[in-house]
C-alpha cells in the first residue's frame, strides 16, 4: 500500500457509501469529489444531480462550480432551478443528499451561515444555499467534514440545516420526509446516528486513528459504538481514480 | 415587442436609484455587462436580489451600490468567500448592507410565485432552522390536509435583468444550457432587460432552450461577451481562473477599488472591459 493523506481516506470512505444506481444530490467541493470518485469506481450508474438543474451529469473533470458547462453538456436532462427543487427534490425522487458544512452538532444539525452572532458576525459564511431542503427531503443525507473541536461543536452558532433537530421525533414534528443524516464522514472516521437517541456515534475509525484522537477532536462527549469498526485503507484503484480527478484548470496547470 | 437599444440606454431608462433589481443567471449567463453599466452610471441604494450573489454582486456591493441584499448563497463558487460582501456585512464597508436571507428552494419558490402573479409561494422548508426567525417566511396550514408548510412572499423586482445567447430582430430571446431562474425573473419583474451575445435574423430552435417572446420583455441590448467571467453555453467557457483570481483582487479594499476603476469605471462598455483584461493579463 502506498501512502495517502487523511483527506484522501475521507473522500474514499465517503465514496464507498454511495451505492450504484443511487440518485445523489451533490454539494460542491469535497462531496462532489467523493461522488465523482464513486462514479469512477464502484458506482458507474450513480446519478449525479447538481442544484443548477443538471440531472445525471457525467463530467470528465471535477467541476469548480455547481454550474460548470460540462455538467450541462453531459447531463441526461437540464431543468430549471425551480423545477429541480420542487419536482425532483421536494418531489421525493432523490436517494441521498451529499453535503459539507462549517459546523455540526451531536444531532447532525449543520451551520453554514455564520460564525459568531448573526447580526454581528465574526465570519460571514456563504449561507444555507440548497442544503436545508436537501437534508429535509432526500431519503438520507451524508455529511463530509474534517473533525476538530471547532467543527464538531456542542452548540452551533447558527442552525442552517436540520439533521435530527433536538433529538428523537423532531423530524417527524417538522414534517420532513427523509431519514435525515445517516452518516458523517470525517478525516478520522465515520459517525452514524444512534437508532434510539439520534445522537451521532463513532461507528468506524480510519486505519491508524485511535478513539482518543476522535474524542479529542470532538467538542462534545463522543459516544463510541460497542462494535467499533476499522475502515479499510484506500485500494490502489481507489487512490489512482481519486488522484486522476482534476478540475480543467488543474489539468492544464 | 421589446425595444432593441444599447445597454447604456437600457440601464438609464429602466433602473432608478433605490429600486429592487434582480440580476439572475445560475452560474451560467450571469449578466456582468449590465452590472458593470449599473456601476458606471452610479446607481445607489439598490435592493439587489439574486440567489447566488457571486462576483457580480461582490463588485456592486464593494462600490456601495446596494443598501439591501436578498439572497440564498453568497460565496465564490468552488473558491470561498465573497470578500466585498463579507466586508459590507462584517464592517459596514463601504456602506452597511441589510440582509434578507433565504434558502435556494425558498427563493426559487418566491420567483415562481412572482411569475405566477401570486402573493406568496409554498414549500416544505425553513422549519426547524434558525433562518425561520430571521427572514420573511411564515407557517401556513394546508386547507385540505392540515399539514404545516412554509410560505415565502413572492419576488416581484422593479427590474429583472438576465443574459441570453440570442435575440432576433423582433426582440424574441432564446437561451439554453443551464437556464436557472431566468424565465421566472423576467416574467415576475415589472420591467425586464435581456442582454444577448448576438442578434440573429431568425432563432434556430435548440433542445432544452427557453424562448421568451419579445412582447414579454421590456428591452433587449446587445452585449457580446457580457457574461464574463461567467459563461455563455455555445459561445465561451466559464473563466474559472478569473474566479480563483477574484479571491486575491477582492480581499483587499484598495486592490479591489483600483481594479474596478481600471477595468470597469474607466472602460466605456463590455468591449473595452474585455480588451482591458487582455492587455493586463487575465486578471491583473
Amino acid at each position: 500500500m502506498t501512502g495517502y493523506e487523511a483527506g484522501e481516506m475521507m473522500a474514499v470512505a465517503a465514496a464507498r457509501r454511495l451505492r450504484d444506481g443511487m440518485a445523489c444530490f451533490v454539494g460542491i467541493g469535497s462531496p462532489s469529489r467523493a461522488a465523482n470518485l464513486a462514479r469512477a469506481t464502484h458506482a458507474p450508474r450513480c446519478v449525479l444531480i447538481y442544484e443548477s438543474g443538471t440531472i445525471g451529469a457525467k463530467p470528465k473533470h471535477l467541476p469548480l462550480s455547481i454550474g460548470d458547462g460540462e455538467l450541462a453538456e453531459t447531463a441526461d436532462a437540464v431543468v430549471s432551478v425551480p423545477e429541480i427543487f420542487a419536482y425532483w427534490l421536494q418531489g421525493g425522487r432523490i436517494d441521498v443528499g451529499f453535503l459539507g458544512a462549517a459546523q455540526i452538532d451531536r444531532f447532525g444539525n449543520l451551520n453554514s451561515t455564520v460564525i459568531g452572532d448573526y447580526d454581528r458576525p465574526k465570519v460571514r459564511l456563504p449561507g444555507g444555499g440548497g442544503a436545508p431542503e436537501i437534508a429535509a427531503s432526500c431519503k438520507e443525507t451524508f455529511v463530509m467534514l474534517r473533525q476538530s473541536p471547532r467543527t464538531f461543536v456542542p452548540k452551533l452558532d447558527f442552525r442552517s440545516t436540520v439533521g435530527f433537530g433536538d433529538g428523537p421525533g423532531a423530524r417527524e414534528r417538522l414534517g420532513f420526509t427523509g431519514a435525515g443524516v445517516t452518516a458523517v464522514i470525517s478525516d478520522l472516521g465515520v459517525l452514524e446516528p444512534d437508532p434510539e437517541s439520534c445522537e451521532l456515534t463513532l461507528t468506524s475509525v480510519h486505519p491508524g486513528v485511535t478513539v482518543d484522537e476522535a474524542r479529542s477532536a470532538t467538542g462534545w462527549e463522543l459516544r463510541v459504538a460497542d462494535a467499533l469498526a476499522t475502515g479499510e485503507p484506500p485500494s490502489e484503484g481507489e487512490l489512482a481514480a481519486l488522484r486522476a480527478l482534476k478540475t480543467v484548470s488543474e489539468e492544464n496547470g | 415587442m421589446a425595444d432593441i437599444i444599447t445597454l447604456k440606454e437600457a440601464i438609464a431608462e429602466l433602473v432608478e436609484d433605490g429600486q429592487v433589481v434582480a440580476l439572475e443567471g445560475f452560474t451560467h449567463l450571469i449578466p456582468h455587462a449590465a452590472g458593470h453599466e449599473l456601476v458606471r452610471q452610479g446607481r445607489r441604494g439598490l435592493t439587489l436580489v439574486r440567489m447566488t450573489p457571486d462576483v457580480i454582486y461582490d463588485q456592486l456591493i464593494g462600490l456601495g451600490c446596494a443598501r439591501k441584499l436578498i439572497f440564498s448563497w453568497g460565496g465564490n463558487p468552488g473558491v470561498g468567500s465573497l470578500h466585498r460582501l463579507r466586508d459590507a456585512v462584517e464592517h459596514g464597508w463601504p456602506v452597511p448592507l441589510e440582509l434578507e436571507e433565504h434558502s435556494h428552494a425558498g427563493m426559487a419558490t418566491a420567483y415562481a410565485a412572482g411569475a405566477a402573479n401570486l402573493p406568496f409561494g409554498v414549500l416544505r422548508g425553513y422549519r426547524g432552522t434558525d433562518l425561520e426567525a430571521r427572514t420573511r417566511v411564515a407557517s401556513i396550514e394546508c386547507p385540505f390536509t392540515g399539514e404545516l408548510l412554509s410560505a415565502v412572499p413572492s419576488l416581484r423586482p422593479d427590474v429583472g435583468i438576465v443574459h441570453a445567447q440570442q435575440a432576433d430582430e423582433q426582440g424574441n430571446v432564446q437561451l439554453w444550457g443551464i437556464t436557472g431562474v431566468q424565465k421566472e425573473v423576467v416574467l415576475g419583474a415589472r420591467r425586464s432587460l435581456v442582454t444577448v451575445e448576438e442578434i440573429v435574423p431568425e432563432l434556430e430552435p435548440r433542445p432544452g432552450a427557453i424562448v421568451l417572446p419579445g412582447w414579454a420583455i421590456t428591452a433587449v441590448a446587445l452585449a457580446p461577451g457580457g457574461a464574463h467571467p461567467s459563461y455563455a453555453h455555445g459561445y465561451y467557457d466559464r473563466d474559472n481562473a478569473f474566479y480563483v483570481e477574484w479571491d486575491r483582487i477582492s480581499r483587499d479594499r484598495d486592490v479591489f477599488s483600483a481594479w474596478m476603476k481600471r477595468h470597469v469605471l474607466d472602460t466605456a462598455d463590455v468591449g473595452e472591459y474585455r480588451r482591458s483584461l487582455v492587455g493586463a493579463g487575465a486578471a491583473a
